[in-house]
């Protein structure tokens, strides 16, 4: 056996996690072989099944000539003489891919080597078959990432991480990537261990590895005492969390009595399924980008997803952010491709530039207002004549709603405190309802550290004393204007950054639905 | 004692027997339940006129004399229909010419 390899991260989301390595980076190029000939024979039936199903439906759109050759194509997977040697070489323990690539190329060169023109022609359709089911196959081992394996590669798509079941274990971890994504956000969401920044590996490991997402690392080829070491470590963690589970159901309060509010950031409405809305104080931030996925959606999605949150929450505030698309957040059909986008049009900048969609959003959360305790902020708010215009388009849709007779409330709106400029001259600011400090941004904006960017994550501290001191500073002008502060970047719910964010003046926090629990004890511990 | 057929037929198909003619052509012979078979010539080799793969395989091009025989239920209704199919010019009309 050789040499364990241990490589070194940065923890995006706390946990351990033991189990098969899943390479991401070769799913499109790569079958995983299945346990037994059953399954590499169903396998193969499958892929077929697909493949012959996506043709069947391209035909519904296909013009005369395109359907014949589709239809060709479908007779060919649907002909047991095409289709029965490659399988017949599965029975007898080939693997699936291997087997069918053969059994195609030997009719692809019967085509090849044909002296008709027409006839050799045919070859294209041949591989176009073979390259079609291989395609089905290994989507098909996409799917079929073994249960608990830990997902390794350059980087992970969220909705790769969405179509996960994450029930029996497992965890991420990336040579590239970063703590502040949203796959990692939606990771600390989920409970989902994961590691980022790992650097190249020097080879293709395979094999059982064990995550370390405490302390950010990964081993690859562990030796037996590691193993050992490793369960020791993280059944200490599942202690810690068990415990930390005691101060979920009870009010966060430090130990000096002093009560602090933690509410919940979310990012999706089924979010909150999951969430028992005693256990908090309310959301403190409620990300609306998801909903902007491939579409835009309609006034009527948006307005029930807003009310279903709402709803849930019963009389509790539930803080909805505006669109906040760009940056690393794209939408198509409505944000714009830039050279540096997180320092473009983004958040309520491409709010403004697009009044037509912003509109849409605004009518939505005006109706959602009256089923429960709404609060609306803007986000990238850098000076006041954006939250103004924002403002007056809030009253504008308001007085078409109700010249409409439509039933409709204005909710309290504040602003994200997330450029620096808002930080550092809060004073313009003085008339909004409500700050919110997003230290994510803040804290990228404050370093000059881009926060998707792993070679200079170790400047991305929010207990850097430049960040601590604007976000004091905010929360001591609120204090004195009476203004609500509160913050819902990353940094809430962290238990390492908890006591200088108290030590700050902070006493409201959004955090991570599963670190609900965590930042509660950390609280516990804090004396202010 | 099951009932059998033969005949002979002149492919005038552009492209001859391949592709969308042969999809048509095997699609045919399989909603009969006798045996159907082609060749090129009368003594063989006989091509199973179901599958799609066998009969693009004969590699029948244009001039060809094909030979269809059936054996079993239906067997003559079955010789009778394909070689309809094929005199029709698999209902493909004057447009079946493509440069592709």
């Amino acid at each position: 056996m050789s040499e364990p390899l241990r490589l070194k991260g940065i923890s995006a989301s706390a946990g351990y996690a033991e189990g098969p390595l899943f390479h991401l980076d070769r799913i499109a190029m790569r079958y995983a072989g299945k346990a037994t000939v059953a399954d590499e024979e169903a396998a193969l039936e499958t892929a077929i099944g697909i493949a012959t199903g996506r043709l069947a439906a391209l035909i519904e759109t296909a013009d005369r000539d395109a359907a014949g050759i589709l239809e060709f194509q479908i007779a060919m997977l649907e002909d047991g003489a095409l289709t029965g040697p490659a399988l017949a070489a599965v029975s007898s323990g080939q693997p699936a891919d291997v087997a069918w690539r053969q059994a195609l190329d030997a009719e692809i060169a019967g085509y090849e080597t044909s002296d008709q023109e027409y006839f050799r022609a045919r070859a294209a359709d041949m591989r176009d078959i073979r390259d079609q089911v291989l395609r089905a196959l290994t989507e098909e081992s996409e799917n079929a990432a073994p249960a608990g394996a830990i997902f390794y590669g350059e980087d992970i798509a969220p909705t790769r991480f969405l179509e996960t079941d994450w029930s029996s274990g497992g965890g991420i971890a990336l040579k590239a990537g970063s703590a502040a994504s949203h796959v990692a956000m939606l990771a600390r969401s989920r409970g989902v261990p994961m590691v980022v920044g790992l650097g190249a590996s020097p080879a293709n490991p395979v094999g059982i590895a064990l995550l370390d997402a405490e302390h950010g690392g990964i081993v690859l080829k562990p030796s037996k005492a590691e193993v050992e070491a490793f369960r020791l470590l993280s059944s200490s963690f599942a202690a810690r969390r068990e415990k930390a589970e005691i101060y979920l159901r009870k009010p966060a309060v430090t130990k000096a009595g002093t009560a602090i509010r933690v509410q919940v950031n979310i990012a999706d409405p089924s979010d909150v399924d999951g969430i028992d809305v005693s256990t908090c104080d309310g959301v403190g931030l409620m990300r609306t980008e998801f909903l902007f996925g491939k579409t835009l959606p309609d006034e009527e999605t948006q307005y029930r997803a807003y009310r279903k949150v709402l709803e849930w929450a019963g009389g509790k505030p539930v803080t909805i952010r505006t669109v906040d698309a760009g940056g690393d957040k794209p939408v198509p059909g409505f944000t714009v491709e830039e050279g540096n986008p997180f320092l473009g049009l983004r958040g309520i900048r491409l709010s403004l530039a697009r009044p037509e969609i912003f509109g849409v959003q605004i009518r939505a959360l005006l109706r959602a207002a009256v089923h429960g305790n709404l609060k609306v902020m803007f986000p990238m708010i850098a000076v006041k004549d954006e939250y103004e215009r924002a403002a007056a388009l809030f009253a504008e849709e308001q007085a078409g709603l109700a010249a409409r007779g439509v039933v409709q409330k204005m909710p309290p709106l504040g602003i994200m405190v997330e450029v620096p400029s808002a930080a550092i001259a809060p004073e313009a600011f003085a008339d909004v309802a409500f700050f919110s400090i997003g230290s994510n941004d803040l804290t990228q904006y404050v370093m000059a550290a881009a926060r998707d960017n792993a070679s200079v994550a170790h400047l991305n501290s929010v207990r850097h004393p430049a960040v601590l001191r604007l976000i004091a500073s905010v929360a001591a002008f609120g204090r004195a204007q009476k203004i609500p502060v509160s913050l819902c970047g990353d940094a809430g719910g962290d238990p390492a950054s908890i006591p200088a964010l108290l030590e700050a003046g902070l006493r409201d926090l959004s955090v991570a639905p599963a670190q609900l629990a965590m930042a509660k004890a950390a609280i516990a511990d804090v004396s202010v | 004692m099951s009932a059998s057929a033969e005949a002979t037929v002149l492919i005038t198909h552009e492209v001859g027997l391949h592709a969308r003619p042969s999809v048509k052509f095997t699609k045919l012979a399989k909603t009969f339940t006798a045996e159907v078979e082609v060749a090129l010539a009368a003594n063989g080799p006989w091509f199973d006129a179901k599958s799609i793969v066998k009969v693009m395989a004969a590699k029948a091009p244009k001039g060809t004399m094909l030979h269809i025989r059936a054996r079993g239920d239906g067997a003559g209704e079955a010789v009778g229909a394909l070689v309809e199919l094929v005199r029709r010019d698999f209902d493909e009309g004057a447009d079946h010419v493509r440069t592709a």
